[in-house]
């Protein structure tokens, strides 16, 4: 995901005001984004999760997506037409999905592979979609290669995308916007934010309670700033918006799921309804169901190593016990700092047969083994608002 | 007045008699954002040149930091295993990582005076 195509860098709609805050700029995906404030990554995790943080996370790939006349399912509403369009690529429930409603899933492949995460939301008249900024120009060919005869395919990559998260973002936004305090977690709405029309959702990268708000391009700095003049919030970089989603146990693309991780193997079986389990009609469903009846060779996992030292993506996993005693049986995919606990985190993948909470493992960590155990995620309660 | 110096990968030594104290420069621990683990080296361990003695963790990356001449290590910062965020906060005082004996004073001779670290720093924009 860090990997910078050639060519100059683009910038956000935020980029003066990152410089103006003293941000440290890097490279990602093409962008050059903050990755921490002149505060820290510690003191931006803990102020997300103790207060609130905003996040510019325009750099994700916007797009919408309309049913063309004549494929409206018959007896909906235009957002029909597209969910069934887009169910020929994703294998999660979007034909089912209310107005307002949002869902997370991903891009297969034909082998069942991950080609990219998403989330998906329902505005009554067509479906908006949220990309990984790595992915999102293959993933805007993609779409187009399979969808172009039945939807109106609009990517809006220019649009600023704010995460606005933590426990006290709802009564931070709701000073601006009232209505907002209403929404549940995975719903979203249009509103006029600062004078911009803006689409917001209820969801977020952190495992707490958040928005995500959906700006004109021109508006985003304006909205920002205003967000950021509330008593709890504070600007977050990118390195606290990993260490973060990491506590939570959420996958990021590239690292945690890729073209060789099936939804099954990286446990998000979950994001993926029983009617599609059943019926398939989306890339890789025969070998994505075979692993849904047979079980997966390898599963995703959460490992929490005992001592201090921090097992970083890329660490062998080393059995201790049963048959495969003193083998590699898995690598870690994500791996960190975990600020909340105070203590090391990682994610990976294992053989089934080492995959048990509980089971004892060993980490290569810079030639050294360590000590670690199977556990189950997230690392840090999930404090989404359910209404 | 204790003479240090510095090597280019942003580690200092402060000698004093034949004992060289070693931590990383203020630049580095700018660069390193907030550590969290300092993974020091038992006193009693020889050490060569060059040799990778200790691992400072930030929440970004693990660092590597290389002896910067040969001898023995007499003494890690026990301080840093509680708090090692003195390494951030008083990276050329509090947060020094290891004290060694040195066994050849010359090892040091190719190392930058702070003069010469300064420009070194400011060379890399």
């Amino acid at each position: 995901m860090s990997d910078s195509p050639a060519g100059p860098l683009k910038r956000t709609p935020l980029y003066a005001l990152h410089k103006e805050l003293g941000a440290r700029l890097v490279p990602f995906a093409g962008y050059e984004m903050p990755v921490q404030y002149p505060t820290g990554i510690l003191v931006e995790h803990a102020q997300t999760r103790t207060a609130a943080g905003l996040f510019d996370v325009s750099h994700m790939g916007q797009v919408r997506l309309t049913a063309r006349a004549g494929h409206d399912k018959a007896g909906q509403d235009k957002p029909g037409g597209a969910a069934k369009a887009l169910e020929t690529i994703v294998p999660g429930d979007i034909c089912g999905l209310q107005p307002g409603q949002q869902r997370y899933t991903q891009f297969t492949n034909d082998s069942g592979g991950i080609l990219d995460d998403l989330m998906v939301t329902s505005t009554g008249d067509h479906l908006l979609l949220v990309l990984n900024a790595a992915c999102k120009d293959a993933d805007l060919a993609h779409i187009r290669k399979h969808l172009s005869a039945t939807c109106e395919i609009e990517p809006m990559f220019s649009r600023g995308l704010l995460a606005l998260q933590g426990p006290q973002a709802s009564q931070a936004l709701a000073r601006l916007l009232p209505a907002a305090a209403a929404l549940k977690f995975m719903t979203g709405a249009f509103f006029t934010l600062d004078g911009a029309h803006c689409y917001v959702t209820r969801s977020g990268y952190t495992g707490g309670d958040g928005y995500e708000i959906s700006t004109p391009a021109d508006a985003t700095e304006a909205i920002a700033r205003k967000l950021l003049a509330q008593p709890e919030v504070k600007p977050i970089g990118l390195g606290a918006r990993d260490s973060l989603r990491l506590e939570a146990g959420l996958c990021l693309y590239g690292h945690d799921i890729d073209t060789t991780t099936t939804p099954v193997e990286a446990v998000l079986l979950w994001s993926i309804g029983k009617e599609r389990r059943a019926q398939g009609g989306f890339p890789g469903a025969a070998v994505i169901q075979k692993q849904i009846a047979e079980g997966a060779p390898r599963k995703r996992v959460g490992i929490l190593p005992e001592g201090k030292a921090i097992a970083r993506e890329g660490a062998e996993i080393i059995a201790t016990s049963g048959k495969e005693s003193g083998k590699t049986v898995g690598k870690v995919t994500s791996g960190g700092f975990s600020p909340t606990l105070g203590r090391a985190i990682a994610m990976g993948y294992v053989d089934k047969a080492q995959s048990a909470t509980g089971t004892k493992v060993e980490l290569l960590v810079r030639g050294k083994s360590a000590p670690a155990e199977i556990v189950p995620m997230p690392f840090v309660k999930h404090a989404y608002y359910r209404g | 007045m204790a003479d240090v110096k510095y090597t280019d990968e942003h580690e200092w030594i402060r000698i004093e008699g034949d004992v060289g104290t070693i931590g990383i420069s203020q630049y580095a621990q700018e660069q390193l954002g907030d550590v969290v683990f300092v993974d020091v080296p038992q006193a009693g361990r020889t050490v060569a040149k060059g040799e990778s003695v200790a691992v400072v963790e930030s929440v970004k990356a693990a660092s590597d930091i290389y002896a910067p001449a040969a001898g023995e290590v007499i003494e890690a910062n026990a301080v840093l295993s509680e708090t090692p965020g003195e390494v951030n906060t008083d990276p050329m005082g509090k947060g020094w990582f290891f004290r060694m004996k040195l066994a050849n004073k010359a090892d040091l001779d190719g190392l930058m005076d702070q003069a010469a670290y300064d420009a070194f720093v400011k060379g890399l924009g």
